[in-house]
């Protein structure tokens, strides 16, 4: 049997706990992420999720488990795994004293590389981004959107085999988060692997061949998205508005449906919608939705619909 | 926390092309300070004081001034990029941030923002003695070997100053380390007056200061007399560069590798 890398894993984590103190924050998760996947954390705010990825970059050290990417242990090798990883981070980092295509210069100085090979790539990436003509611009003229694919070539700088994104497309316009996901399925199809954390479970769904929901540190649900919404939810929901109370008698006992409120807003999640819809066409006063069940419900039923810090 | 020695490796050296670059952009206002400055303080306190001074210590007023202002200018050069530039690429610029998604770790960000200070300090030496040159206070062409001991002042500084980044929470608390730290040496250590007219047990102290040696190496240069000790006096300046990078690096490493 021949062993290449192809036939192993990208990231494997065996284990792994991150304690800040007395508290736990990443609880003994466990995860392999495949050569070629896009791999996607999801969770609530404080779940663990920037923890986990500052783990698989070494800049977090272990406090128990294993955890290796490329086979190679972290934190011991983190340069080694920087190297060939490329990084997308949730807050802004890209350095404001150089123009867009200065600051791919000097990141990529941090790779080590250099020379007349870089033009080419520089521009290749900027063409990537939609950014050729703002090559010369500084970084405080650009809207937060440019300033994300600026962030996106940067990460691709050094054609890495891992790119990881923590929350990419965050507070972004439709228009500019299309793009990038057309680009991060540009990235997959051209054999990288992506690791993927996120807000949106709509980009959680068309991205992802595989995730993973934590919460409180601990990993929750695992598979890909169309089976988590198979195992964790009714496959139709109709959504009302207005309802006040009446919801009961509007629905009556054959509804068979699990029911959720928020605020004016009633969730009836069922493996047979007909007879609720049949129903709500008699009452015309109220608005009512009725589509598949999506990543969202999953993740509202698995984790709750309490607020998180 | 994680003790472990640093290792200094070449790629420091792209930390310190990165500062170089932005320097670069702001080349006239920076050479402009770099020449200002001192021009201000050996006009007025050379020519000013000097005229009622006369000789201090066996020298014109203006030599032993510029002289000392030479090393106490690559110490205040090197505090400042330690602290308040340092301070904006760790924190609110993130620039550490990006850089330890790269190859780079701690170990090579601290030695390339120190040999970045210390070439601050060499820049900032070099201009003032140019300065001091043109007015005369330059008794001798060895002047020109503080160029490498001015950068050596400078590593001997840039380590405290970036041991304070780390510590820091704001921009405020660099006043307590320029009040308690950097203007004692600049008053104590022999810019002004040679430290043997302080009272004694004052004179024992200051030697531990790292001023006072990156004094004890310049003014001799620049004043034409006979160097000495200088084994001693390297060694002191080394001693707190290298002290101070390894706890820069301890402590940076527990700000930002958590």
């Amino acid at each position: 049997m021949i062993h290449t890398e192809a036939a192993t894993a990208i990231i494997e984590a065996i284990g792994v706990t991150k304690r800040f103190g007395a508290q736990e924050v990443v609880r003994r998760i466990s995860f392999t992420v495949p050569r070629g996947q896009c791999f996607g954390l999801l969770g609530p705010n404080g779940a663990g999720k920037t923890t986990t990825i500052k783990m698989i970059l070494g800049q977090s050290p272990l406090t128990a488990g294993v955890l290796t990417v490329f086979g190679k242990p972290l934190p011991d090798h983190a340069s080694v795994v920087r190297a060939r990883t490329g990084v997308v981070p949730q807050e802004d980092d890209l350095d404001p004293d150089f123009t867009i295509a200065e600051n791919l210069r000097v990141y990529a100085s941090y790779f080590g590389l250099e020379g007349r090979g870089l033009d080419t790539r520089i521009k290749e990436l900027l063409e990537f981004v939609s950014l050729t003509d703002r090559a010369e611009a500084r970084v405080d003229q650009l809207s937060g959107g440019m300033k994300r694919r600026l962030t996106i070539a940067r990460a691709l700088i050094n054609d890495p085999d891992l790119v990881v994104l923590d929350e990419p497309t965050t507070g972004l316009d439709p228009q500019v988060r299309h793009m990038i996901w057309a680009r991060l399925r540009d990235l997959k199809h051209s054999g990288k692997t992506l690791l993927l954390t996120t807000h949106y479970m709509e980009e959680a769904e068309r991205l992802c061949d595989d995730l993973l929901i934590i919460d409180h540190g601990a990993i929750i649900a695992q598979g890909s998205p169309k089976a988590l919404i198979r195992e964790h939810v009714e496959p139709e929901v109709v959504e009302l508005r207005g309802a006040d109370g009446r919801i009961e008698s509007l629905l009556g006992e054959r509804a068979d449906c699990r029911i959720e409120s928020v605020g004016d807003t009633v969730y009836c999640y069922t493996h047979d919608s007909t007879p609720v819809t049949q129903r709500l066409q008699g009452t015309p006063e109220l608005s009512f939705l009725h589509r598949p069940a999506n990543l969202e419900d999953v993740f509202l039923n698995i984790t709750g619909r309490d607020l998180r810090d | 926390m994680d003790l472990r020695v640093p290792r200094i490796r070449p790629r420091a050296l792209k930390v310190w092309r990165r500062n170089v670059l932005v320097w670069r952009k702001l080349i006239t206002p920076s050479l402009l300070i770099n020449f200002g400055e001192p021009l201000l303080y050996l006009l007025g306190l050379g020519f000013g004081l000097g005229m009622f001074i006369g000789d201090m210590a066996g020298l014109p007023y203006l030599t032993f001034l510029a002289s000392g202002i030479v090393a106490s200018s690559a110490m205040n050069t090197a505090s400042f990029e330690g602290m308040y530039s340092v301070y904006t690429r760790m924190v609110p610029q993130r620039t550490y941030g990006s850089m330890l998604a790269t190859p780079l770790d701690v170990d090579d960000i601290i030695a390339g923002e120190m040999l970045w200070c210390a070439t601050k300090s060499t820049i900032s030496a070099t201009a003032i003695l140019l300065v001091a040159s043109l007015l005369g206070a330059v008794l001798s062409l060895a002047a020109v070997l503080v160029v490498p001991i001015a950068f050596t002042i400078g590593l001997c500084f840039a380590g405290p100053a970036i041991v304070m980044s780390a510590f820091s929470k704001s921009y405020d608390f660099f006043n307590y380390y320029f009040t308690l730290v950097v203007t004692p040496m600049f008053i104590l250590c022999g810019v002004f007056y040679p430290i043997e007219s302080l009272p004694a047990t004052l004179q024992s102290f200051v030697q531990v200061l790292p001023l006072t040696h990156a004094i004890a190496l310049v003014r001799p240069l620049v004043a034409d007399q006979p160097l000495t000790n200088i084994g001693l006096h390297l060694a002191v300046l080394l001693f707190y560069a290298a002290i101070s990078y390894y706890l820069a690096v301890i402590l940076v490493r527990r700000r930002l590798i958590v």
